[in-house]
C-alpha cells in the first residue's frame, strides 16, 4: 500500500488517474473542514492534522450528524480560545479526565431526545486517555455506550510542556524523564497499550491508525461509525515541539514509526484482532529514532548506543511478530 | 397523596415526577436508596428516562454534564466521599451553567471513615457556585427537589438539595407526594437555549483568558445574587400550587420577640424547635432561624431577622478545624458591629445525635456563664483527658520527651 501514489489535492495527477471513489475525504474540494484554519497549533502539528482527518471522516460517515466531546489538552487549547473556535461541528469541552463520561451523557441525551442518529465522537490526547481519563474510558467501554473515542497519541503531555505519560516510549526524553544519569530518558519495561486494553473490553471495534496513512485512517473511521456501541481509535500523531523534529517532517516520522514496527496498525472487532496493516520490508528502528531530538542521546558523540537501540528494536520486532505485520510473500493488505 | 414511606423513597418519587431524561447512579451510603428506587421506576417503565450505572461519582456528574449540555434534564445523587471524588466536575457544572439537580445525602468525610450524618461534605463544596438548599424534613426534601429543577432551569445554575443522611434519608415518614399533573403544571419542560445540535454548531466550554475571566466570575456572583429573589419566588409559586409552605431562603420560629436565636440548617432544626417549646414554657425568650438556602447566603434577610436578638447561637454540623463552624463564620461576619453576641456551637458530627436534653443544658449553661466558642456539644471530656494524659507528645519526630 505504501508504494501507492498519495493524493495531495484534487488536481494532482494521482487524483486524476484514480477512480473518484478512491479519493480520500481530505482530497475532496468540499471536505467538511470540521477543524478549520485559524487555530493556534504549532506548525506541523500532527494532532491538528489527525483531528481534522478523523472528524471530517466522521462528519461524512454520519452525513453531518455528529457531536464532538474534547478532553483538555493541546487540541482543546489550540482550537477553542474564547471568543474564537475553529470547530465547525457542535463541540463541548468539560475536563481533562472525563471526556468519555461526558460523551456517554451526550449519547444518552440523544436517545432521550429521540435523535440517536446524532452520533458522538470523544477525543483526547494520550495523557487524557491512557492516564487520567482511563477510568472513564473503561467505564464507557464496559457499558457499550454508543461513542467512538479517539486518542491522539503524541507520546507525552504536550500541553503542559512535554512530560512523560504512560504512552511515552522507552528512552524518550521528556521534561520528567530527562537526559541525565545512568539510563537517560524514559524507563524501559513501563507503559501500556490502550488499544489492546480496549480489545480486552470486547467492544465492537478497535483500531490504531496513523496520519501518514490517510486512506487507512479514513477507512477505519468509516468502519468505526458503521458499528453501534463503544469503539476506540488510537491515532499516532508526531509533535514537532515535543519530539524535537522539523515541522515539515511530521509525516516522515509518522510513516517511519509504522514502517519500523514501532507503531503497529491493526484492527479488531469484539475482542479479536481482525486485520493488520502489512509492512513489506521493515526499516530499522534506528531510522525512525534518528532526527528526533528526544532520542538524540542514543546517538551521542561516542557513536550510537547499540545496546539501547537494540532494546527499542526488540520492541518493534515484538510488534511485528505479535500482529504479523510482515505479510507472507504475495499477500498484501 | 399521603404515603408512609422512607425519605429516600419520597425523594426518588419526587425526582421521577420531575421527568428527568438522564439519571446517573453510583452507590454510596446514605444516598443509595434514592438511585435504587429510581432504577426500579425506570426498569418497570413507570419513568421514561436513560438510567446509567457509572463507574465513579466523577463519571456520574460528568455524564450529567454531557447530557445537560445536550439540553436534557439531568439528575444524580451522592454523599460524602462521592462528592469529593467528583469535586472537579462540581465546579465545572456550575462554570458551564448547567441546570443539573443533585441530591446530597449529607454524611461525614473521612478519615476516619464514617458513614453517618453531618454537613462536612456540603461545606467542602460551598464555594463551587452551586445553589445549595437544606431540607428540614422529608416533606421539605420532596418539595425542594421539585422546586430545585425549576430554580436550576430559570437560572441556568446547578442545584444541590442537601438532605441529612439517615436522619431523613432512612426515616419512615408520612409524606405528601404530589400527582404527576400537579408537578407538570408547576414545572414546565426544559427548553435549553444552548445545546449540542449539528444544525446549529456551537462550541461549549472554550478557554477564557485574563481579558474576560474576571467578568465571567462576576456574572457567576450576580447569578447567585439573582437567586436570592428567584428562590423565594419559586417557593411562593410552590405554595400557590401545592398549598404547603416549603423552601424559600430561611424560616423563623418564635423569632419576633426572641432575645436568643438559634441558627441552624437541616433536620436538627426540628429538635431545636422542640427544645425551644420547652424553653418557652419555662419562660425563656428564645427562637429559631432555619437557613434553607445556604448558597446563595441570604445575608440581608438574616441580618433583618436577627436585628432584635441579643444572643445568636449558631449550631454547625461541620467544622473548619482550627477555625470553627462554617455557618457561624458567615453569620458572625454579617452581624459584625450590629449588636448581638454570636456564639458558635459544633454539634452532631459523624452521626452523633443532637438531643433536646443536650440543647436545653447548653442554653441553660449559656445563660449562667460564658461558654467557649466554638463550643463542642456533648464533647466526651473524660475520654479526651484520659487520652491526652497518656499521649505525651503529638508526633514521633518530637525530641522533647523520651516517652516515644
Ligand atoms: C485534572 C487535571 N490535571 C492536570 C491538568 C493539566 N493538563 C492540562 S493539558 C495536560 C496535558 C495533556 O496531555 P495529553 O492528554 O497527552 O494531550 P496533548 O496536550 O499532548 O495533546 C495537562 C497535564 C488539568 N487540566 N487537569
Ligand atoms: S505542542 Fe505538539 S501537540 Fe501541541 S500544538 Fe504543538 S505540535 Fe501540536
Ligand atoms: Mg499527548
Amino acid at each position: 500500500m505504501h508504494k501507492e501514489f498519495y493524493p495531495k489535492g484534487v488536481k494532482t495527477v494521482g487524483n486524476r488517474l484514480r477512480d473518484p471513489t478512491f479519493h480520500t475525504v481530505q482530497a475532496q474540494e468540499n471536505r467538511p473542514n470540521a477543524l478549520t484554519s485559524g487555530h493556534r497549533a504549532c506548525q506541523g502539528c500532527g494532532e491538528a492534522l489527525g483531528a481534522r482527518y478523523v472528524i471530517d471522516a466522521a462528519v461524512r460517515a454520519t452525513e453531518g450528524k455528529v457531536v464532538v466531546v474534547n478532553a483538555t489538552g493541546c487540541l482543546e487549547v489550540f482550537s477553542s480560545q474564547s471568543p474564537e473556535s475553529a470547530w465547525q461541528v457542535p463541540w463541548v469541552h468539560s475536563l481533562f479526565g472525563n471526556a468519555a463520561a461526558v460523551a456517554t451523557g451526550v449519547a444518552a441525551a440523544m436517545r432521550a431526545k429521540g435523535t440517536p442518529d446524532i452520533r458522538v465522537v470523544a477525543q483526547g490526547g494520550d495523557g487524557g486517555t491512557t492516564d487520567i481519563g482511563f477510568g472513564a474510558l473503561s467505564g464507557m467501554f464496559e457499558r457499550a455506550d454508543d461513542v467512538l473515542y479517539v486518542c491522539y497519541d503524541n507520546e507525552a503531555y504536550m500541553n503542559t510542556g512535554v512530560q512523560r505519560s504512560s504512552a511515552t516510549p522507552p528512552a524518550a526524553r521528556t521534561a520528567t524523564t530527562p537526559v541525565a544519569g545512568q539510563a537517560p530518558g524514559n524507563v524501559f519495561g513501563t507503559g501500556k497499550s490502550v488499544p489492546k486494553l480496549a480489545l480486552a473490553h470486547g467492544i465492537a471495534y478497535v483500531a490504531t491508525a496513523s496520519i501518514a496513512f490517510l486512506h487507512d485512517l479514513e477507512a477505519k473511521v468509516f468502519r468505526a461509525m458503521s458499528f453501534h456501541g463503544a469503539r476506540y481509535l488510537h491515532v499516532h500523531v508526531p509533535c514537532p515541539l515535543g519530539w524535537g523534529t522539523q515541522p515539515e517532517d511530521t509525516l516522515v516520522h509518522a510513516r517511519n514509526a509504522v514502517y519500523s514496527g514501532m507503531f503497529p496498525l491493526f484492527e479488531g472487532e469484539y475482542g479479536h484482532v481482525t486485520r493488520a496493516f502489512h509492512i513489506e520490508n521493515p526499516i530499522p528502528v534506528e531510522m525512525y529514532l534518528k532526527g528526533q531530538r528526544r532520542f538524540a542521546h542514543l546517538f551521542g558523540k561516542d557513536g550510537p548506543n547499540a545496546e539501547r537501540i537494540q532494546a527499542l528494536q526488540a520492541i518493534a520486532d515484538a510488534h511485528i511478530a505479535t500482529f504479523g505485520l510482515v505479510a507472507p510473500q504475495g499477500d498484501h493488505a | 397523596m399521603l404515603k408512609q414511606i422512607e425519605g429516600s423513597q419520597g425523594i426518588a418519587a419526587a425526582v421521577a415526577l420531575c421527568r428527568p431524561d438522564v439519571i446517573c447512579a453510583y452507590p454510596i451510603t446514605p444516598q443509595t436508596h434514592i438511585v435504587e428506587d429510581l432504577s426500579v421506576l425506570v426498569k418497570s417503565g413507570k419513568l421514561k428516562a436513560e438510567y446509567i450505572n457509572v463507574e465513579s461519582e466523577f463519571a456520574a456528574l460528568s455524564v450529567a454534564i454531557g447530557a445537560s449540555s445536550t439540553g436534557v434534564r439531568s439528575y444524580t445523587a451522592t454523599s460524602s466521599q462521592g462528592l469529593l471524588f467528583m469535586a472537579e466536575a462540581v465546579y465545572n457544572a456550575s462554570g458551564m451553567e448547567l441546570p443539573i439537580v443533585m441530591t446530597l445525602g449529607n454524611r461525614a468525610i473521612g478519615a476516619p471513615i464514617n458513614i453517618w450524618n453531618d454537613h462536612s461534605d456540603a461545606m467542602a463544596m460551598r464555594n463551587a457556585g452551586w445553589i445549595m438548599l437544606f431540607a428540614e424534613t422529608n416533606q421539605e426534601a420532596v418539595d425542594l427537589h421539585i422546586q430545585a429543577f425549576r430554580i436550576a432551569e430559570l437560572l441556568r445554575c446547578p442545584v444541590m438539595v442537601c438532605v441529612d443522611g439517615f436522619v431523613l434519608t432512612h426515616a419512615s415518614d408520612r409524606i405528601d407526594i404530589p400527582t404527576q399533573e400537579e408537578v407538570d403544571n408547576f414545572l414546565p419542560s426544559f427548553l435549553s437555549d444552548q445545546t449540542l445540535d449539528p444544525t446549529r454548531p456551537l462550541s461549549i466550554g472554550a478557554m477564557v483568558g485574563p481579558e474576560l475571566f474576571t467578568e465571567v466570575r462576576y456574572l457567576a456572583h450576580v447569578k447567585q445574587q439573582t437567586a436570592l429573589s428567584v428562590i423565594p419566588q419559586v417557593a411562593d409559586e410552590f405554595y400557590e400550587a401545592f398549598q404547603r409552605p416549603s423552601g424559600g431562603l430561611m424560616r423563623g420560629y418564635h423569632l419576633q420577640d426572641a432575645e436568643t436565636v438559634v441558627v441552624s440548617m437541616g433536620s436538627m432544626t426540628g429538635t431545636i424547635k422542640e427544645a425551644i417549646d420547652e424553653e418557652r414554657a419555662a419562660g425563656h425568650s428564645i427562637g429559631s432561624l432555619n437557613i434553607v438556602s445556604f448558597r446563595p447566603f441570604p445575608a440581608e434577610a438574616i441580618q433583618k431577622a436577627l436585628k432584635k436578638a441579643r444572643t445568636v447561637i449558631v449550631i454547625d454540623r461541620a467544622i473548619d478545624p482550627g477555625d470553627g463552624g462554617p455557618v457561624f463564620q458567615q453569620v458572625q461576619r454579617i452581624l459584625m458591629g450590629k449588636g448581638p453576641m454570636v456564639c458558635s456551637v459544633i454539634a452532631g458530627l459523624g452521626g452523633r445525635a443532637v438531643t433536646r436534653r443536650s440543647l436545653r443544658q447548653l442554653f441553660e449553661q449559656m445563660r449562667s456563664s460564658a461558654v467557649e466558642s466554638p463550643h463542642f456539644l456533648d464533647l466526651d471530656t473524660k475520654t479526651l483527658s484520659d487520652f491526652l494524659s497518656t499521649q505525651r507528645c503529638c508526633s514521633k519526630s518530637c525530641s522533647s520527651c523520651r516517652a516515644c
